[in-house]
């Protein structure tokens, strides 16, 4: 008997070996039928098994055993048996379920994308876009939180917080002194640090990239741009800090660099590194080199064409060649106007991007 | 060659007779087509006194909305500049100081916002894309102008009267 064994995942059969989970043998097909999933993060021990995104339809245990399971699983905590049978976008349980799953992910969530940073690439949004009802069905009063500061660079927003707890493991596994953690059960379930204490652990900014919400979001990047204006690329620079990888993607709009983060997968999740290393990045990577000097630019990040990010990123260009030298015989044309003599917006001389903290009506005057 | 349709007219390419040639007869047609003229009933009408009325779909210049209270409906979410298909629109965001909360109704605020009148092609979608009712397409031209610099249409020219401020300005923009 091999140690492969054989699961079969919307009529699509894969060879997985003993313990991988139902959720990363069908992240092995790719595409469709992979469950998504809002909590479980490959490269973070322990995650998974809090939303309820991932259920999945078994059909039949195993060879040995077919009887199917009662209830939907959990696909990201459920382990692979051989002859196992799933179904995930075949049954229309599955997807039953997870639009409920998915009313019940929004009924505390501020229906705020206009204002949130994490518009466009948020997992709540394309799974909200996917799954959601159009109106809610919620009538009572949404909880509310102030907006706390943990440490000098990350928000808190924990009205938009959906507890994936995915932050917890990265600072958990990552930092090397844990700050901040869940208080409360149930309802009053919240993500705080004790005592107001800040967050000064070099590795604490990729709870930014982890969270699948507009909760941790980006101080500096904090009402910049939207993230569909703005290009990402991919770029290194040698970084003096043993456990960071390096390799970012800068998003930037010219030559600003808005935002540095660490790059992501197709789930959604931080990519390896070339070196091998998970591509975590250090604070210093992230919030403190925030010019196109310090970086060594790849070159244009892929982004998926569905995505809103790449709307108005013109792939295969072929401009047309400048003729006026030829017929101007050297002389400049004379431009009737240059827009920015004019326009108060993107004025070359103000770099809002430099700020570490978002633009108030003062940086305009 | 053989024709394609029915409707082909041979031109008669006979030389004109004398009559044809003195063009009289041609003339005093078209002055009596030109003088029946005068009893017909105008097409035109004398803009600008007259205004004839405007389809109820009518896209003209955007105004950008003011809630009850006079604060500024726009959160700066960049939709409308996303949906804008000449790219016409263009904005920066801020974030609303704690003294500012009777200018500005979200946390966020455009800072900044432009329309490039000159790109606009006043198709709508801004308005159709907008989450917040911010901005609208009014039954106004765009005016000429002399130079392309005032084409650049800022937040001042974009907004409408503050009802709490400018109630004066207010009431004469909505026609009371």
């Amino acid at each position: 008997m091999s140690d492969l064994l054989k699961i079969t995942i919307d009529n699509i059969t894969v060879e997985v070996p003993a313990g991988t989970t139902i959720l990363n043998a069908a992240r092995q097909i790719g595409g469709e039928v992979a469950p998504p999933a809002m909590c479980y993060y490959s490269k973070l021990a322990d995650s998974g098994g809090k939303c309820r995104t991932c259920l999945v339809e078994v059909s039949k245990g195993s060879e040995k055993d077919p009887r199917p399971m009662p209830k939907l699983v959990a696909s990201c905590r459920t382990t692979v048996m051989d002859g196992m049978e799933v179904k995930n976008i075949t049954s229309p349980k599955v997807i039953d379920a997870r639009n409920g799953v998915v009313e019940f992910l929004l009924i505390n969530h501020p229906l705020d994308c206009p204002v949130c940073d994490q518009a466009g690439e948020c997992d709540l949004q394309d799974l909200g876009y996917n799954h959601g009802k159009e109106g809610t069905r919620y009538e009572f009063k949404r909880r509310t939180f102030h907006k706390v500061d943990l440490g000098d660079y990350i928000q808190l927003h924990m009205t938009r917080c959906i507890m994936c707890f995915r932050c917890v493991f990265v600072a958990d596994q990552l930092t090397e002194k844990r700050e901040h953690g869940i208080l409360d059960r149930g309802d009053h379930a919240q993500i705080a640090t004790l005592i107001e204490k800040n967050l000064h652990n070099d590795f604490i900014g990729n709870v930014i990239d982890v969270c699948p919400v507009g909760a941790l979001t980006d101080k500096t990047f904090r009402f910049k741009n939207r993230v569909w204006f703005t290009k990402p690329v991919d770029a290194h620079r040698n970084c003096s800090n043993p456990k960071c990888c390096g390799e970012a993607q800068l998003w930037m709009r010219g030559d600003e660099v808005f935002r540095v983060t660490a790059r992501k997968d197709e789930w959604g999740e931080v990519k390896e590194a070339s070196n091998g290393k998970t591509g975590w990045i250090c604070n210093t990577c992230r919030f403190e080199t925030k010019k196109a000097i310090d970086w060594t630019i790849e070159g244009p990040s892929v982004v998926n064409r569905h995505s809103v990010i790449s709307q108005g990123h013109y792939v295969g260009v072929i401009k047309p060649t400048e003729t006026f030298n030829a017929v101007m015989k050297g002389r400049d044309p004379k431009l009737l106007m240059d827009i920015h003599d004019e326009s108060e917006v993107n004025k070359p001389n103000i770099d809002l991007s430099v700020l570490d903290r978002p633009a108030h009506s003062t940086d305009f005057n | 060659m053989q024709a394609l349709t029915q409707r082909v007219k041979q031109v008669d390419r006979k030389p004109m007779t004398l009559l044809e040639r003195i063009y009289l007869w041609n003339i005093v047609k078209g002055m009596f087509i030109t003088f029946m003229h005068i009893f017909k009933k105008k097409p035109t009408i004398r803009y600008p006194e007259q205004k004839r009325e405007f389809s109820p779909v009518f896209r003209g210049l955007h105004v950008l909305n003011r809630d009850e209270e006079g604060r500024e409906n726009c959160t700066a979410c960049g939709l409308c500049a996303v949906a804008c298909p000449a790219e016409a629109i263009t904005m920066e965001a801020a974030e609303r100081l704690p003294n500012e909360e009777h200018l500005y109704r979200e946390e966020k605020y455009a800072a900044k916002y432009e329309i490039n009148m000159l790109r606009c092609i006043f198709c709508g979608l801004c308005e159709e894309a907008c989450p917040k009712d911010a901005i609208y397409l009014s039954e106004t031209f765009t005016p000429a102008n002399f130079t392309r610099k005032n084409f650049i249409y800022g937040k001042p020219d974009l907004l409408i009267p503050n009802v709490k401020t400018e109630s004066g300005e207010f009431a004469k923009a909505k026609g009371m």
